[in-house]
């Protein structure tokens, strides 16, 4: 155990470092688009489209049809398996479309949770069998980042031990394979945000649920400086009849990422779990004022709080897509202001903006 | 109108809270600190590595007094030890711009100057936070390669007390581990890590800032990359402890060795790569929140301690800890050397040390320039800039 055996050439450290690095360059974030074909389904019922492989086509390619104005403000993108594979409608890879923006691409490449057996229905996440080669088929594919995402939950029982442990193991694992076929892992291990805790509660929880995250990658030999974080933000439960102001989701966010999250590590991109569109920007804004010295970047990877308002200005309707089109870039260039913490809450009027995007237990 | 519950509703009711509590421990916070306590401790912590600051470590036991003692041939007695604490903390009161704090052995803390001033007040006087070694030496880990844990737990709490009603306000604790082809073993680095933990907690509830010393020896012929990855993986799982041990970073300091090369090791490295190893290996494992990090020196040569310092404040990567000294060797070897137990030397030797705290002082913001060196633009190439860490 007191040797090292070599895992990663300087080359290739370098390489991941480089990626990590342009995907939260000053200003960006990424977009989450890899739905499941299964979380496609709610979304699209919800406007009353029905879920076809084409309609999800033609949804993406409202987002991927953005103009030059997200090169500034989105680094990433994270595909799902099929959209990896899909054209625009002229024929266009979907890959290619977003690469030409300067815009690196992602895939989601875990295959879900399963429970544990013994838990208070807690989970583990599936998905490490012949990662390594589909992971080489994905840096083929056009993919240089991936993303994992693991879930626990607050209650009164949990996360149990088993629960924090398992699920730490398995991202260390993931991130370790991914990183020896030159895809920067992007770690989400979710604290829903389900149940009536209070914002100290939260902040204990994913302290102690980061903790043993890094002390997984430790032994698991992963390069720090090759990998991005996508936690929770540190808030109430939904049900919590405490009502807190950004300031203090962001200074418990801070406080707690202080505590836990190696310097080294290349930059948070934090996920929405269901805060609607003008909170997560004003969220991330507070967090990037807060006072204490941050040493990664702090941004996002939205999924919801990017897409919502596109979403329900799409409806299904060619006639809408460029108006759908237009709320994502809205919303892009918003939380590109809230990543440099210049971003002055309110200016989006609320409406689809303002709805909680709260979905209970959430799963893709 | 309440219902009175049966008794066997009552007996489940009783069980299903027992088993939530047993099941909800660790998910639940139990405080450890107040908001009170918690400000105390983290400005004990911010005031022992101000800008510019460091630590005069002089809590060199009887045993190892002796040896430093027996090298300038003057006796080991309780006077000379006395009388030689008494030169460095009467030194000139701007001592206290390059000295944050000052770690004590027992002994020492119940002391008088030559004026007749306990030494605690001496030092407090200067504004300097006073500290104290609170273990018990190295005990042998049956099993392992001669490998150690660090005993002293016990009564600890009770020790801490009355050393912060004595007038300290941080403790220090130091574990021991080394680099050989078997060693650390997965036990010795858990083992001291859990260690170091448990002392810390207990610190914490007296008003004590810790001071978390896991030292890997420099013994041996291991290159730089050895010494980093094995630094790594130690203070991975000291910080994991810490977690576990719900001790609260932010009034904590900790004292780690500088990544270097072993002893024997057959290759030379320069202070920018030394500074890069370093300051990797702490960008890798240590938290933000820990506000700052005091280098021992480990058998370092003064110069070459306060240059390998001076190159980790000019390494070109983002620190958000202060990196600083906790220096015994490398800031007292001059001043013994001058003094050899003579009155006459005093003030020579009060100088030497003036010198060296100054140096260092320098060195905690990259700002030494040594006499017939380059300046910092000339030396940052030195290091292997194609070397990924």
């Amino acid at each position: 155990m007191p040797h090292q055996y070599p895992t990663l050439s300087a080359e290739q450290k370098k390489e991941l470092q480089d990626i990590a690095h342009r995907i939260v360059a000053p200003g960006k974030g990424i977009l989450a688009a890899d739905e499941s074909v299964g979380y496609m389904a709610k979304r699209l019922s919800q406007i009353g489209v029905e879920n076809t492989e084409e309609n999800r086509r033609l949804y993406r390619q409202i987002l991927f049809s953005a103009d030059e104005r997200i090169n500034s403000c989105i680094g990433g993108v994270i595909f799902f398996h099929e959209t990896l594979y899909q054209n625009a409608d002229d024929g266009t890879p979907f890959v290619k479309m977003i690469k030409d923006r300067g815009i690196i691409v992602g895939i989601k490449v875990d295959k879900g949770v399963v429970p544990l057996a013994g838990t208070n229905a807690e989970t583990t996440t599936q998905g490490l069998d012949g990662l390594s080669e589909r992971c080489a088929q994905y840096k083929k594919d056009g993919a240089d980042f991936a993303k994992w995402r693991c879930v626990l939950k607050i209650s009164a029982t949990t996360p149990s031990q088993l629960s924090i442990t398992e699920n730490a193991n398995v991202l260390a694992r993931y991130s370790s394979i991914c990183q020896q076929n030159g895809i920067v892992p992007i770690i989400e291990p979710e604290i829903l945000p389900d149940g009536d805790h209070d914002l100290k509660r939260c902040q204990y929880i994913t302290e102690k649920v980061l903790a043993a995250v890094y002390k997984a990658l430790s032994d698991h030999h992963v390069y720090l400086e090759g990998t991005l974080l996508k936690p929770n933000m540190v808030t109430p439960g939904h049900s919590c009849p405490i009502k807190y102001s950004p300031e203090e989701i962001a200074m418990a966010t801070v406080t707690a990422l202080r505590h836990t999250v190696p310097p080294a590590v290349a930059g948070v991109t934090f996920l929405s779990g269901g805060q609607s569109e003008e909170e997560a920007s004003v969220n991330l804004n507070a967090i990037n004022n807060c006072p204490l010295v941050k040493p990664w970047p702090l941004t996002f990877s939205y999924g919801r709080a990017l897409q919502a308002s596109a979403l329900n200005a799409w409806r299904g309707q060619k006639e809408n897509a460029s108006a759908a089109t237009e709320e994502f870039i809205k919303r892009a260039e918003v939380n590109g202001l809230a990543a440099q913490g210049k971003y002055i809450g309110g200016s989006e009027k609320s409406g689809p903006a303002g709805k909680t995007l709260y979905v209970a237990n959430h799963a893709y | 109108m309440s219902i009175k519950p049966t008794a066997l509703q009552e007996s489940r009711a009783s069980l299903s809270v027992r088993h939530t509590l047993l099941a909800s421990k660790m998910t639940h916070q139990y405080p450890s600190l107040t908001p009170d306590q918690k400000k105390e401790l983290a400005t004990i912590a911010q005031r022992i590595v101000a800008p510019g600051k460091g630590v005069l470590a002089a809590d060199e036991s009887v045993g190892t007094m002796g040896k430093r003692l027996q090298k300038i041939n003057v006796e080991n007695t309780e006077e000379n030890r006395r009388c030689f604490r008494d030169i460095l903390f009467s030194a000139d009161p701007s001592i206290a711009n390059s000295i944050g704090g000052v770690i004590f052995f027992h002994e020492t803390l119940y002391q008088k100057s030559d004026n007749r001033i306990l030494f605690p007040q001496v030092i407090k006087e200067k504004g300097i936070v006073v500290g104290i070694k609170v273990d018990k030496g190295t005990a042998g880990l049956n099993g392992t390669d001669g490998e150690t844990t660090t005993q002293g737990l016990d009564g600890l709490s009770e020790r801490c007390a009355q050393y912060k009603k004595d007038g300290c306000d941080f403790a220090k604790w130091r574990c021991v581990l080394k680099i050989s082809d078997g060693c650390p073993s997965a036990l010795a680095i858990a083992e001291n890590a859990n260690v170091l933990a448990r002392y810390a907690s207990i610190c914490q509830q007296n008003g004590l800032v810790p001071i978390v010393e896991p030292e890997i020896l420099p013994d041996g012929d291991h290159d730089l990359q050895r010494c980093q990855y094995v630094t790594e993986k130690v203070l991975a799982a000291v910080y994991k402890a810490l977690s576990d041990h719900h001790v609260y970073l932010e009034g904590t300091l900790l004292k780690p060795n500088m990544v270097t090369a072993g002893h024997s090791c057959p290759k030379k490295y320069t202070p920018q790569e030394v500074g890069m190893a370093t300051v990797s290996a702490l960008r890798r494992t240590v938290p933000a929140a820990v506000p700052g990090i005091c280098f021992l020196s480990g058998g370092q040569s003064e110069e070459e301690a306060s240059l390998n310092l001076n190159a980790i404040n000019q390494t070109p990567l983002h620190r958000p800890w202060k990196l600083t000294f906790s220096y015994g060797r490398a800031l007292q070897a001059s001043a013994l050397a001058a003094w050899k137990g003579k009155t006459e030397n005093k003030q020579a030797a009060q100088e030497a040390f003036c010198t060296r705290a100054k140096i260092n002082g320098l060195a905690s913001k990259g700002e030494y320039k040594p006499a017939g060196h380059a300046d910092k633009s000339a030396t940052e190439s030195l290091y292997t800039a194609s070397y990924v860490y």
